[in-house]
């Protein structure tokens, strides 16, 4: 569904992403590990043209995205979900997620305010409540019911339970379940280990701008010395 | 503060408004109706810019520029015979569009102080404009031939003009109550908080945020069609830069994040103006702390005091 192939990136001089490849199937959960600084949020910021590529070719069932706006990419059907949550604080919790409603695949089945409602409880008591009003829970929630919103064929979650509480994790990691369950592709970047072996299929391990052990949550549950070496863990 | 309580202050407000004529008439005191009438007129234009500074976090240092462009059209057709209201407010509305989508399409490019600067440089370049056609007064301005002519509605029955500017005034209110929470208008705000975010759910802010601006330009123009109507007299100073100032500063005075609070703004901006103007000369001395000390401690501006935090 999402393939990337031989992405480089680079900050103004220096270079961050070297050739780093992987892709994410229908259906499929995927996981972008890697210590801080390796290149995982460089590499979203790079499928969603939030930074100019310097080469390589990203595709998304089929069509290239390298050198898109990131508006034409989202219209493409990639939700992100944010590192750092970055809800719009000024509209309400509705409106943070009216604001990003939209069906452009004609799904049989569109996201609606009641669904979202429906999958984070938490949120529909809150519905009234400015995003800057909201626990960094709450604005977790809302950025994932936002992207949801959109109607995406894939979801890309950047630090998915950076600095929320244990309780609000299995929260959010229920969420991410039921999103599995439904067929949705969904990209996580997560320190949760333990959870995201349980949840996703497939991980990819980054170092230093590149992909150094890709494998199935069995082989990466198995082989401690990857776990060690590349995590920390 | 409740919505309820909110809509029992508007709804008093407006009670106020409507019995200023009928006040002033029994009072013998026509001289009310002038002044409260020449505050709603820019109490619509400040409301007008509170579209795209308060709410789409575009700091247009030019908003004066429409209230000049309406003026001239009403002026300008009258000037050549043309004393058809609806056509001189028209071309008032129309050509304020159009001006407003020109300077729009560049500065929107930018943002933070290139934006103020660009809105500010096209505002001159129209008040030197003025300035220059001699044919409508330059420098001097011109006398407006005739007041605009509706027919059943004279503008030069001060009871029904007053009425008239009213109307508008609650009509923009609502106007733009609906636009500020309507879909678009959430996406105006989104932008304003976050641009990047907006991108990645999928919109362009550009021209979300140009649709705005000649909304907001737009409807400053008529402002301007009723502000030449009221003086009966237009020049170039309309669109000098100082008055793009005072309508920020009604904006910021009154309230940016609700509908109502730019015309707080200009009510309690001119209403102190002329009763210092009225004391000293030297008013603006006065006038220049006293605004200091409101942007210091009302940082929600009048609205925020009045309305409380969730307006």
């Amino acid at each position: 569904m999402l393939e990337v192939e031989a992405l480089a990136t680079a900050y103004g001089q220096s270079q961050v992403l070297f050739g780093v490849s992987f892709g994410v199937r229908a259906g499929e959960v995927a996981t972008l590990l890697g210590r801080n600084g390796m290149g995982k949020t460089t590499t979203v910021r790079s499928i969603m043209g939030m930074v100019p590529i310097r080469g390589g070719a990203i595709t998304f069932e089929g069509r290239p995205l390298q050198g898109l706006p990131s508006y034409l990419v989202a219209q493409a059907g990639i939700g992100l979900v944010p590192e750092g949550r970055q809800v719009f604080p000024n509209l309400t919790v509705r409106e943070n997620l009216l604001a990003a409603a939209a069906d452009r695949f004609r799904r049989a089945d569109p996201w609606t305010l009641d669904k979202i409602f429906a999958l984070f409880p938490q949120l529909a008591g809150r519905r009234g409540h400015f995003g800057s009003q909201l626990s960094g829970g709450e604005q977790q929630m809302l950025a994932i019911g936002r992207a949801l919103m959109t109607n995406p064929r894939m979801l890309i979650l950047d630090e998915a339970t950076e600095g929320l509480a244990p309780l609000v994790c299995i929260e959010i990691y229920r969420a991410i379940e039921s999103l599995k369950a439904s067929g949705l592709a969904i990209l996580i970047i997560d320190k949760n280990l333990r959870a995201l072996t349980r949840t996703a299929d497939r991980h990819y391990v980054l170092e230093k701008g590149r992909v150094v052990w890709s494998g199935v949550s069995s082989e990466l549950v198995a082989d401690r010395d990857a776990q060690h070496r590349y995590l920390g863990v | 503060m409740n919505s309820r309580t909110r809509a029992i202050v508007l709804a008093t407000g407006l009670a106020v408004l409507a019995a200023v004529p009928p006040v002033a008439g029994l009072l013998n005191q026509p001289f009310y109706l002038d002044l409260v009438r020449r505050i709603m007129i820019f109490a619509i234009a400040a409301l007008s810019l509170n579209l795209i500074l308060g709410y789409g976090g575009m700091i247009s240092f030019g908003h004066a520029a429409y209230l000049g462009i309406g003026a001239y059209a009403v002026g300008v057709l009258a000037h050549y015979g043309i004393d058809n209201g609806f056509l001189q407010w028209a071309l008032a509305i129309g050509a304020s569009a159009l001006v407003a989508l020109v300077i729009g399409a560049v500065s929107i490019r930018t943002s933070g102080v290139y934006f103020i600067m660009i809105t500010l440089a096209f505002t001159q370049m129209l008040y030197y404009l003025g300035i220059s056609v001699e044919e409508f007064g330059g420098d001097d301005g011109m006398r407006l031939a005739a007041k605009s002519q509706f027919g059943l509605i004279d503008l030069n029955d001060g009871n029904a003009f007053y009425y008239l500017v009213l109307a508008v005034l609650v009509l923009f209110l609502f106007l733009g109550h609906r636009l500020v929470n309507s879909r678009f208008g959430m996406v105006i705000r989104a932008a304003r908080s976050n641009e990047a975010r907006t991108r990645s759910i999928g919109f362009s802010p550009y021209p979300y945020r140009l649709a705005a601006f000649v909304i907001a330009g737009a409807m400053c123009g008529l402002a301007g069609a009723l502000l030449v109507n009221h003086t009966a007299y237009l020049t170039p100073e309309f669109m000098n830069w100082t008055r793009s100032g005072e309508l920020m500063f009604m904006v910021i005075l009154g309230g940016t994040a609700s509908i109502a609070g730019p015309v707080l703004g200009a009510f309690a901006l001119l209403l102190v103006e002329d009763a210092l103007s009225g004391w000293t000369q030297h008013w603006q001395l006065i006038l220049g702390p006293l605004l200091v000390l409101s942007v210091l401690f009302f940082r929600r501006g009048l609205a925020g005091l009045l309305f409380g935090k969730n307006e």
